[in-house]
């Protein structure tokens, strides 16, 4: 299990933020701090300002009030793959990495996504998933301190979904970057993550540690209980 | 088959043109016919007439070219990219593309003289509207979520111009590219008609003069040959640099 206290440096913090778009103000003073090695979920209903969040803690978002202190090496996966259309797949996921072995690690990268010998490949040869993959690769080549993903899983087959999750959760434990990831599906993120924080009506309902023990499994008493609590504050009823 | 279909009708045209002028019903002082202007062409070259005449109008078209595109370049990146730009530089140049190009020819003449500086410059205006206006739109067009990329991925501003900039604006520069060749080559014949001591134009003047029809159409012919090659170049470049659309075959 990732060990995170109080004496983890922490990698990304946003203290007291505000962000409106004209009149519509969709979040008002959000406190969150992430530390190193720390894996947290950003959950909440659609248009609750997750992806606005994760931008603001990525540095990318000049129009928020506040404190925001982002990553020194931040890495992003955001929700649609945003690939250079006109680059192959390997240029695009070794696109500005530095030195020699930059290919040779994009390449490694790449087969650890499930996408050996799709180097030379075009993007819009890929499918929808296998893009997403390839703008995953990206981020995790660079071996980040801050890994923002927004639904990184989300146009992926059940198959791909759990080696890719199984692939991120193995980066955070040996390169242990602080990550914050969006997602939409409350399992995943309880049987990845140490930690939940869940936006609602502009403000963070709630941030509190999953302290189940690992491995997890679904049907572990402690995390059907936090299933059903999420759910519940997410106002979706528990099937 | 629709393959010959293609090559047959013209050829049919050219064989029917040949039979009139043998046939004497065409006159050879209004058009000569196929096998004289193969002859004349012939008689042209070995004598080191064409070629010169055509690397005299090479030579304008080039350089007028260059001249046009570099002006474009340079005001449609900074009018592209930049506000204060946009606001200074814009105004200028939808003036310019306002300007009737083939009326300035008088005022080229008494400026520039009737050497090859008013060739030259009246190429590179005909050169600078549309590849200006195609660039600046394309600018304009550049997706900003792979521009936040290229900041995420912090990419140095000469990397993101070649990963992100150049390649985004490419297929609307190369349309541009296109137009402005075209009228670059109408823009220089109508320019060495009015005026010129050297060049294709000044050839086919002369033969005017002495109801030469063979050598204008030879004339002619090198205009339009000219201005297939430099299509060919950019349709090439098209090819080269836009594979990325229909790739399926190499990966
Ligand atoms: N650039 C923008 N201009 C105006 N409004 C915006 C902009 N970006 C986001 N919004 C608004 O902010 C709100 C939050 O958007 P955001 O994308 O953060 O939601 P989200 O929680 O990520 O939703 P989803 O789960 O559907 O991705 C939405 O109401 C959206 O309309
Ligand atoms: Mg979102």
């Amino acid at each position: 299990m990732t060990g995170t206290d109080l004496t983890t440096p922490v990698v990304a913090a946003a203290h007291g933020v505000r962000r409106a778009f004209g009149d519509h103000v969709v979040l008002d003073g959000v406190d969150l701090e992430i530390r190193r090695g720390e894996f947290v979920t950003l959950l909440g209903r659609s248009g609750s300002g997750k992806s606005t969040l994760l931008r603001i803690v990525g540095g990318l978002d000049q129009g928020a009030e506040g404190d925001v202190r982002t990553g020194t090496a931040p890495a992003v996966v955001f929700q649609d793959p945003r690939l250079l259309p006109w680059r192959r797949v390997l240029d695009n996921v070794a696109l500005g990495l530095r030195g020699p072995d930059a290919r040779a690690r994009s390449t490694e990268v790449l087969d650890e996504v499930g996408l050996a010998g799709r180097e030379r490949a075009w993007p819009r040869q890929l499918s929808g998933g296998q893009r997403q993959r390839v703008a995953l690769a990206r981020a995790l080549v660079r071996e980040p301190d801050l890994l923002l993903l927004d639904e990184p899983f989300s146009a992926l087959d059940a198959l791909t979904r759990i080696s890719a999750q199984q692939l991120v959760r193995r980066l955070v434990d040996v390169h242990r970057p602080a990550v914050l990831m969006v997602t939409h599906d409350v399992e995943e993120a309880l049987l990845l993550v140490d930690r939940v924080v869940l936006v609602d009506d502009g403000r963070i309902a709630l941030d509190e540690e999953v302290g189940v023990r690992r491995p997890r499994r679904r049907d572990d008493p402690d995390l059907v209980r936090w299933r059903t609590r999420l759910l519940g504050l997410l106002g979706v009823a528990d099937a | 088959m629709l393959r010959a279909l293609r090559v047959a009708s013209p050829l049919a045209v050219v064989a029917l043109w040949q039979l009139a002028s043998s046939l004497g019903v065409l006159d050879p002082s209004t058009l000569a016919s196929p096998a004289q202007l193969a002859r004349t062409a012939w008689e042209l070259t070995r004598s080191g007439e064409l070629p010169h005449a055509v690397a005299v109008s090479a030579r304008r078209a080039a350089l007028g070219f260059a001249l046009g595109a570099a002006v474009a370049i340079a005001a449609g990146t900074v009018v592209g990219l930049s506000r204060v730009g946009d606001a200074v530089l814009d105004p200028l140049m939808q003036m310019l593309r306002m300007l009737p190009l083939f009326g300035l020819v008088p005022l080229f003449i008494i400026w520039f003289g009737i050497q090859e500086e008013p060739k030259i410059y009246l190429v590179a205006l005909a050169v600078v509207v549309p590849l200006y206006l195609n660039l600046v739109a394309a600018l304009r067009g550049v997706d900003r979520d792979l521009v936040e990329v290229a900041r995420v991925l912090r990419l140095r501003r000469a990397e993101a111009v070649r990963h992100v900039y150049l390649p985004a604006v490419l297929p609307g520069v190369l349309v541009g590219l296109r137009q402005a060749l075209g009228l670059a080559w109408i823009t220089l014949i109508v320019a060495e008609q009015v005026n010129a001591g050297a060049g294709l134009g000044f050839l086919v003047n002369n033969a005017r003069d002495f109801l030469l029809t063979d050598v204008i159409v030879v004339g002619l012919l090198c205009y339009a040959a000219l201005g297939l090659v430099t299509d060919g170049v950019v349709r090439a470049l098209e090819w080269r640099a836009l594979r990325w659309r229909d790739g399926g075959e190499t990966a």
